[in-house]
This record gives C-alpha cells, sequence and structure tokens, in this order.
C-alpha cells in the first residue's frame, strides 16, 4: 500500500491581505488624529470626574500656567484680528500687517501690550518656547485681561456666536491667579466657566 | 519568495528562455512597518480626551441678595479649607460659622477614597439631609488642583448646594490652629 504523504505546505504566508490591513488602519489613525496646536504654554491639567466634552468652537481660552502666567486664546481668526485691532487703539501700540498675520495664526499668547510688538515679531518656534512670554496682566491697576476678554466677547457677540469660557489651568497653578481670573470675569458679567480637565473614572458611590 | 534570480551562466546553445521570476513580493517587512507606524501613532496621540467641568459662580450683584433671603443655618454648613504647607496641599474642614477660632473645630482631612474628605461629606449629608451645604474657601497659595478635587468630591457625593468664597482672616486662623495641633 502507498503511504499516504502529508503534502508539505510552505510555511510562507501571503502578506498581502494584512498589509492592506496594517496601512488601512494607519491611514485611518493618520486621517483622525488631531494636530494638537502649538500652545505657549505648557499645562498640565488636574482630572476630574466631569463628564462633558470639550467644545471647540467659538471658545475664550484662558490658561494659566504653573507658575501663575496667565494666557489666551481665541479660536476664531476673525475674532483674533478684531481683539487685537481693538487694544492696538486702546494702548495706542501700532501693528504691522505681517505683525497682525501673526498674531491671527498664533493659537494663544501671553504679553502685555507693551511687549506684544516685541513678541509678535519673533519666530512662531522661538516664540512658543517656554518662559518667553511674560503672560497678560490681570492686577488691578493693569488689567489687560479683562480688556482681551471684553473685545472677544464683543466680536463673538456681533457675530451672533454663543461663546463659552474655557478655564484651563495646570495643576500646581496657585489658587490665587485662578481667583484674579474668575473675578476679572465677573466684573464684566461672566459667571459661568468651564474647567477644562482631564478624564477621571467617577468611583461608584455607595 | 521573492528571490533574485541568479543569471545562469549555461548556455547549451538552445533557446534563450528568459526565466519567469514570481511576481510575489514578501510583504512581512512591509506589515511590519505598517504596523510600527500604527502604534507610533496611537502611542503619541494624546490618550486622554480633555473634559470639561462646569462652574458657575453667584453673579456679583446678587449676591447679597440672596444672601439675606436664604441665609444658611449654622448646624446645616460645613467649611471646607484649602491651603498649603510644605509644598503639600493640604484639606481642612469645620462645621459651623467659624467666627470664633478658639472653639470651633476644625479636622484635617484628605482627598484619599476612604477615610477622607468623601467620607465626611457623606456623612453630613445623610445627617442634615436636603439642606446641606458647602463652603469652599482657598488660600491663595492651594495649588489649583485641590479646588478641582474639592469639586470633584462634590459631584461625586452628589452635593449641588455649595458654593466658592473668599477666604477670611479667622478662616486663616483655624488652619493656623490646625496646622499647629499637628
Amino acid at each position: 500500500m502507498a503511504k499516504v504523504k502529508v503534502k508539505r505546505h510552505g510555511v510562507s504566508m501571503d502578506m498581502t491581505a494584512m498589509c492592506d490591513v496594517a496601512f488601512l488602519l494607519l491611514t485611518f489613525f493618520i486621517l483622525t488624529a488631531k494636530m494638537r496646536p502649538q500652545e505657549a504654554v505648557q499645562v498640565t491639567t488636574p482630572n476630574s470626574v466631569a463628564q462633558e466634552p470639550l467644545a471647540a468652537i467659538d471658545v475664550i481660552t484662558v490658561l494659566v500656567s504653573a507658575d501663575g502666567k496667565i494666557f489666551m486664546g481665541v479660536d476664531n481668526h476673525q475674532v483674533r484680528l478684531g481683539m487685537l485691532e481693538q487694544m492696538s487703539k486702546r494702548y495706542n501700540v501700532a501693528f504691522t500687517d505681517p505683525e497682525k498675520e501673526a498674531f491671527r495664526l498664533s493659537e494663544n499668547f501671553g504679553a502685555p501690550m507693551a511687549n506684544m510688538k516685541q513678541i509678535l515679531d519673533m519666530d512662531p518656534a522661538e516664540r512658543n518656547k517656554p518662559g518667553v512670554q511674560p503672560g497678560i496682566p490681570s492686577d488691578s491697576v493693569r488689567n489687560e485681561l479683562f480688556y482681551w476678554v471684553a473685545t472677544a466677547r464683543q466680536y463673538f457677540g456681533s457675530q451672533g456666536a454663543k461663546y463659552k469660557v474655557l478655564i484651563k489651568a495646570d495643576q500646581n497653578a496657585p489658587y490665587k491667579v485662578v481667583k484674579q481670573v474668575i473675578a476679572t470675569m465677573q466684573e464684566q458679567d461672566v459667571n459661568n466657566f468651564n474647567l477644562i480637565t482631564g478624564q477621571e473614572t467617577k468611583p461608584t458611590s455607595m | 519568495m521573492a528571490e533574485i534570480a541568479q543569471g545562469g551562466g549555461n548556455d547549451k546553445g538552445g533557446k534563450v528562455r528568459s526565466k519567469k521570476v514570481s511576481t510575489r513580493v514578501d510583504m512581512t517587512p512591509m506589515v511590519d512597518l505598517g504596523f510600527l507606524l500604527i502604534t507610533f501613532f496611537l502611542l503619541t496621540t494624546t490618550l486622554q480626551k480633555p473634559v470639561t467641568m462646569f462652574l458657575g459662580m453667584p453673579a456679583k450683584d446678587k449676591e447679597k441678595e440672596k444672601v439675606e433671603t436664604s441665609p444658611i443655618k449654622e448646624s446645616e454648613a460645613i467649611t471646607v479649607l484649602l491651603a498649603k504647607k510644605d509644598g503639600e496641599d493640604t484639606v481642612y474642614w469645620y462645621q459651623g460659622t467659624g467666627k470664633d477660632v478658639a472653639t470651633t473645630q476644625v479636622e484635617k482631612t484628605s482627598f484619599a477614597a476612604s477615610g477622607g474628605l468623601r467620607d465626611v461629606l457623606r456623612r453630613k449629608k445623610a445627617e442634615i439631609g436636603d439642606k446641606f451645604f458647602v463652603v469652599i474657601k482657598s488660600k491663595d497659595e492651594a495649588s489649583y488642583k485641590s479646588l478641582v478635587d474639592v469639586l470633584d468630591e462634590m459631584a461625586i457625593s452628589e452635593i449641588d448646594k455649595y458654593g466658592i468664597t473668599d477666604i477670611n482672616l479667622n478662616d486663616i486662623k483655624i488652619i493656623d490652629k490646625a496646622e499647629a495641633g499637628k
């Protein structure tokens, strides 16, 4: 009787399908990933059990860094230009077109009006290095934050947009600065805030 | 699989046959590369999606009105104090108005999952019931994290009556007393 021969299969598989899947996934992840905007300050937010996702449009974001510097950002480019226009009038600082363009493209900023020109003349990479921007003054003597927020609200209001005020503070930011930011907002009757935090699972209540 | 055809040098004088080279290419390294890139992108994208926590402050001019119309009873309110000592966030609580520093019973607590502020709040909420009110006061140097932690505790214990107010001199004295007692 003839021996039953076990047919030998090649060990090498056809990888084409797997390769297709791999690159499909890769493409998917690249396309869905959102670029992280280049921020002027690195902020590590504390975690909370809050559930509400972050709104991304029509927001006024006030950032507080770990060392208590205040930064601000508005997502709408038109509003950014309007803000700068108003502020340059108020503080008598004239900006050139390239400077305006630099301001329009910067995600957030943190400089007093006196230094704003100099900061905007810098290279974007240089500008966003830690420690370059001194923060927006918000003390009672020279509360520039107040006017920045006021002009931003004015422009959002004129567009009929429902804006939100977000506070993104570092977990080690002193409460004093956060209190100051909230007080500045309350001076112009902004009483509702959204604090940006990381996500944490809610412990089951007993 | 993909092998480079070695040029056979055996001319037998017959027809020159072009050797059939397989069109199949070994895909394994390409798959490796694909998955490597996927892994890289997965790891570099931020895993944590930011969320927002709503914070509503009372309107400034209406605040006084409110206090007058609905004063909080001493027995129904507790005060949570936030401070910072030696670079560590500390949290204290007491019940009552805290007007009299000497008689106020102040306790140090923590944000621990058990035996901390959460237990205190839960106990007091059960004790006092619906009218339970929490006053949150923070010293200037306390970190923002502890404020968020307290607000978190409110959400966890489902306390919707709380307020953030400025700290006064008495409260600072109470914190000092609590720190000295340790």
